[in-house]
């Protein structure tokens, strides 16, 4: 079945605790596509890509990956999946005690049986496609925050993966970066025949890379389609999100317990 | 009034189930620690890695704390036993001391907060910067390629360094008894080696510290781990490192004297 998507989440609910983080959303990811989830924060996107990786099973409904469910694998199964998926942190989560080059190299070294030529010649061409070549021998400490992203993602990409997460690749980035970062998910993406998904809030940016938007509040999809539907949609949350309006659906003061009820509640404690 | 005893009541009890709940919660992990110790085993590498980061971390304390550990044992001992007219028995006296209780024990302290607060601090930020996350996204399993070479590497350290401590504070004893005081040379280190058995005062002492250094470990990779992933998760988790591993030392080793020593 060479039509089917890459990824299909139906139905898929969440919960903390008692605290539901996602409602029933459904999602499609065709493969070759680069889409992007966009939300507020605390909105559930990182939640979304940690069900999709089987870091979480959902409470409820169907997660599935290249034809399998994921929360009905076992570990072996899950590892052998997540071989195939890159996954790019919100800080980019280098390995902060090895350079640039062992950060690179490590997916090569935990999973391939290659000599150390082919590690050297594999990771210089994955730096290299990330403009990072002369900075092989630097510590993550010693990197810039693009430059620490380019790194991640060359990281993430070390395996040539089916498919990318990108969670919040944009965070914290200036303006030159983010566009290199953003030019450069599109460009590996359709290099790699991998089909990507990119997490953020940062709209104007992502929407000039992505194929389809799924833009999620409060747990649900609240709007999605292509970049030019979502630039020119009149539902009030997407244009209050795109524009980035002060007043609208989401309410600038966040909803809160009774004050009552939160002055006598125990202390909460850490599990 | 009884309110507000049955409220402390239900505190106490809180904390006691909670404690209790954390106890199981790490002796399953320790399990999983083992369980997944094959590639530390098998790239034995990455666990001497670890070794050197915990040894190079702890030598020099350890050897400067046992260096005067020992001298002053030597100077308390010889103004004890002159007083029974038994200064010729100094070395016999440094020596069991260091061997049988505070080469492990020291040792085992002077680890805890060198080398095991590191090793919580290390994986504590490791989780809080998301690295472990990232790894287990590369299919690789955190518990194997970052905890199990660290927690093997405190085991193999721990009676090295207990050891190095004990050489170090009869080194001690020695250069105050023999050198300073004036002990004769030839009487310090023959009633040692007479009086000191391998079976019961030097397997016991290693025994101890083997056992330190599984406890240490232990707590040190279960609190990196189990961490709240912020600056303030990982500062608190380190301080526990410390007190816990502490408190757990001083009580082992009371229960293995008393297996040990008793009456001997
Ligand atoms: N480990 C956790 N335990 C409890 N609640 C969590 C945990 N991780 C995240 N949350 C909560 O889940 C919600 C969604 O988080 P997340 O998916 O990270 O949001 P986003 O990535 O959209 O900013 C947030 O409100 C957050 O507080
Ligand atoms: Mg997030």
């Amino acid at each position: 079945m060479p039509s089917e998507p890459l990824i299909q989440l139906k139905d898929v609910s969440f919960s903390y605790g008692p605290r539901p983080i996602l409602q029933g959303i459904n999602m499609t990811i065709p493969r070759g596509k680069v889409v992007a989830i966009m939300g507020i924060s605390g909105g559930g996107k990182t939640t979304t890509l940690r069900l999709i990786g089987g870091q979480l099973r959902p409470t409820r409904g169907e997660v599935r990956v290249a034809g399998h469910s994921v929360p009905d694998l076992d570990a072996p199964g899950l590892y052998a999946l997540r071989r195939r998926m890159g996954m790019l942190f919100q800080f980019g989560a280098l390995f902060t005690d090895m350079s640039v080059f062992d950060n690179v190299a490590f997916p090569l070294r935990e999973h391939a049986d290659l000599s150390e030529t082919l590690v050297r010649d594999l990771v210089t061409m994955k730096l290299n496609a990330v403009g990072l070549r002369g900075a092989h021998a630097m510590m993550p400490s010693e990197l810039s925050g693009g430059m620490a992203r380019r790194v991640a993602l060359a990281r993430a990409i070390a395996l040539d993966p089916m498919l990318v997460m990108y969670d919040e690749p944009f965070a914290g980035l200036d303006p030159i970066a983010l566009s290199v970062v953003g030019r450069l998910i599109r460009t590996l993406n359709d290099a790699l025949g991998a089909s990507s998904i990119i997490v953020t809030h940062d709209v104007h940016e992502s929407l000039k890379i992505v194929d389809y938007v799924y833009i999620v509040a409060e747990g649900r999809i609240v709007a999605e389609g292509t970049a030019e539907d979502i630039r020119g949609s009149a539902a009030p949350y997407v244009h209050q999100f795109v524009w980035g309006e002060r007043d609208g659906p989401v309410p600038f003061q966040y909803p809160s317990a009774p004050y009552r009820e939160q002055i006598l509640r125990e202390p909460s404690r850490a599990h | 009034m009884l309110t507000k005893l049955a409220a402390g009541l239900r505190l106490l009890g809180r904390s006691v189930t909670d404690r209790l709940w954390r106890l199981g919660f790490a002796s399953r992990f320790l399990l999983a620690t083992l369980l997944y110790s094959g590639m530390a085993l098998r790239r034995f590498g990455l666990t001497i890695r670890e070794i050197y980061f915990t040894g190079v971390l702890s030598l020099i304390i350890i050897l400067v704390s046992g260096l005067f550990v020992g001298m002053v044992l030597g100077l308390q001992g010889y103004d004890t036993l002159q007083r029974f007219g038994s200064a010729s028995a100094l070395g016999t006296l440094v020596a069991l001391s260091l061997v049988r209780e505070l080469g492990p024990v020291v040792a085992a302290l002077l680890f805890a907060s060198r080398a095991g607060s590191a090793i919580t601090a290390e994986i504590g930020l490791m989780k809080a910067t998301e690295q472990l996350s990232a790894m287990e996204m590369m299919a690789v399993n955190p518990i194997a390629r970052v905890v199990a070479p660290r927690f093997w590497a405190g085991v193999v350290s721990m009676p090295l360094l207990a050891a190095l401590f004990s050489a170090m504070g009869i080194f001690g004893g020695y250069l105050v008894g023999v050198q300073l005081i004036g002990v004769d040379d030839g009487i310090f280190w023959s009633q040692m080696r007479s009086s000191v058995d391998f079976g019961d005062d030097i397997v016991n002492g290693v025994i101890k510290s083997a056992v330190f250094g599984v406890i240490v470990s232990w707590i040190a990779v279960f609190e990196g781990y189990d961490c709240e992933p912020t600056a303030e998760g990982v500062s608190g988790a380190t301080t526990r490192t410390v007190v816990t591993s502490s408190l757990a030392i001083l009580a082992a080793d009371f229960m293995l004297t008393a297996f040990m020593f008793r009456g001997a």
